[in-house]
Order: structure tokens, then C-alpha cells, then sequence
């Protein structure tokens, strides 16, 4: 496996899509290759960012529109 | 149908998931507001539709995405562009000074989306077309499998699979052109050291 092999499977190793061969393919060279680790948690790290920007309260009023609509209030 | 207070005791620990989903389907709050309680509606009539034991989460979001495909899509006027470019691997930490530059450290790259403010990300996943966005969504924030979101959309596994793969590198794109507004990004024209 090398650099690129490695890279153009970053999504489908992050979002645990790989077949146990190949992802374990992936992880001995992440162990051997430092600039492709980096690059894989910085994946993981913009994820992290991007979900917690992306936070949103429900409107108490939804709420309250909800369970009047389903005749709980 | 279900009795209101155990439907209810189900379904609500996921309104905050499915409101923020909406709010980044439709892009805004008023209609994220209906879009939710129109997927709460539904999902109380067709309760009895849903199996135990499975996945009530996907469940809901399969309403909440039909709803908003088959409502407020239809609103528009003109169809999206349907189809995104494929953009190279890696695409954001390249320009942020990853991989081949010598002195780049992890701290920093993460540090500029730190800083990108929240309105900012929001608008870059909002941007994406429809079909990306909605997939971007379900994957990344929503934590769903390849499986469930073919599942939620009604497409194939290898088209969901193209869509996150390249509505994720478009959005790492919108997100690079905000970093660069806000002389964020490290200035990769310039031969001077990146810091």
C-alpha cells in the first residue's frame, strides 16, 4: 500500500466502510507513514469542528407546536 | 395508531437532530420549523409502519428527507446543478500547509477551522446542492452508515458513497475560499516561510 492507495481511501477507512483486509492494509501505513497520519486525523479533526459548528437548539415553541399537534398539551 | 405519549417518548429525544438537519436542508429556521413538525406528523400516522427494533432514527429521517425533497424542492423553480467536479484527496489540508510543507504542525491547521466562525461552516455545508448536501448531512453530521443513508434516499449504495465522498471535498473547498477571506489560510503564493 502506498501513499496514494492510502489517501484515496480516507473516507470509506474514516466512516468504518472498509472489509477488515483492507483496513487493516491502511493502519500498518498509517503506523509507517507520519504526513498520512496527519492527514487522516486532520479528516477526523474537521469532522469534529464541522459538527460542532453546525450545533442548533430547538425552538421551545417547536416543541410546544409538536406536542400540541399530537394532542399532548 | 399509537398512543400520543409513548409515540412521543420515543420520537422526541431526536427532535434536536432532525431540527438541525432541517435547518440545513432548507437553510432556514421557518422552514425547518415545518419541515419537523410535518416529519412528526407523518411519522405519528404511519407509527404503526415502523418495526421495533429497528433503527427509529434512520426511520424519522427518511420521512424528514422525503418531506423535504418532495415539498420544499418542489417549490423551486429551477432544478440544482446535479453534479459536483471530483476534487483532489486531501484537498483542504494541502492548501493548509499539510503534507509536504516542512514545518506544518497539526496545531495550526486545526486552528484555522477554529476560527472560522460557526455562521461560516454553516453556509459552506448550506451551499452544497441538494443531493450533497443531504447526504454531507447524514454522514458527517447525523453518524449514519453508507447502508442506512441508500436507505434513507432510495439510492444506490455506490452513488451515496460518491455524493459524501465528493460533496465532503466540495465543502472543504467553500470552507478553504472562507479561510482565505479572512487571511486565515497560510498565503501559498508567496515563498515565504508558511509561519
Amino acid at each position: 500500500m502506498d501513499c496514494d492507495q492510502a489517501i484515496h481511501r480516507v473516507y470509506e477507512y474514516l466512516d468504518g466502510e472498509l472489509t477488515v483486509w483492507r483496513r487493516k492494509a491502511i493502519a500498518r501505513h498509517l503506523d509507517e507513514c507520519p504526513p498520512c497520519a496527519q492527514g487522516f486525523t486532520f479528516e477526523i479533526e474537521l469532522r469534529q469542528v464541522i459538527v460542532s459548528k453546525c450545533r442548533e437548539e430547538v425552538p421551545s415553541d417547536l416543541r410546544r407546536r409538536i406536542a400540541d399537534a399530537l394532542g399532548l398539551a | 395508531m399509537a398512543d400520543p405519549a409513548s409515540f412521543a417518548d420515543l420520537t422526541m429525544p431526536y427532535m434536536s437532530s432532525l431540527y438541525s438537519g432541517a435547518l440545513r436542508m432548507t437553510r432556514n429556521p421557518s422552514d425547518a420549523e415545518d419541515l419537523v413538525q410535518e416529519t412528526y406528523l407523518r411519522a405519528y400516522r404511519g407509527f404503526k409502519g415502523f418495526r421495533e427494533g429497528t433503527n427509529l432514527k434512520a426511520w424519522l429521517y427518511k420521512i424528514l428527507t422525503n418531506t423535504f425533497i418532495n415539498q420544499y424542492r418542489a417549490k423551486r423553480r429551477r432544478p440544482e446543478q446535479v453534479d459536483l467536479d471530483d476534487l483532489e484527496d486531501f484537498y483542504l489540508y494541502k492548501r493548509l500547509g499539510g503534507h509536504a510543507a516542512v514545518e506544518a504542525t497539526r496545531t495550526a491547521e486545526s486552528d484555522v477551522l477554529d476560527a472560522l466562525p460557526d455562521a461560516e461552516v454553516k453556509d459552506a455545508l448550506e451551499s452544497l446542492p441538494d443531493a450533497f448536501r443531504i447526504a454531507v448531512i447524514l454522514a458527517d453530521i447525523e453518524g449514519f452508515s453508507y447502508k442506512e443513508i441508500a436507505e434513507i434516499t432510495e439510492v444506490p449504495i455506490g452513488t451515496v458513497m460518491s455524493r459524501i465522498h465528493r460533496g465532503r471535498k466540495q465543502l472543504q473547498k467553500r470552507l478553504w475560499n472562507y479561510a482565505r477571506e479572512r487571511n486565515l489560510a497560510p498565503d501559498t503564493t508567496a515563498n515565504s516561510p508558511i509561519r
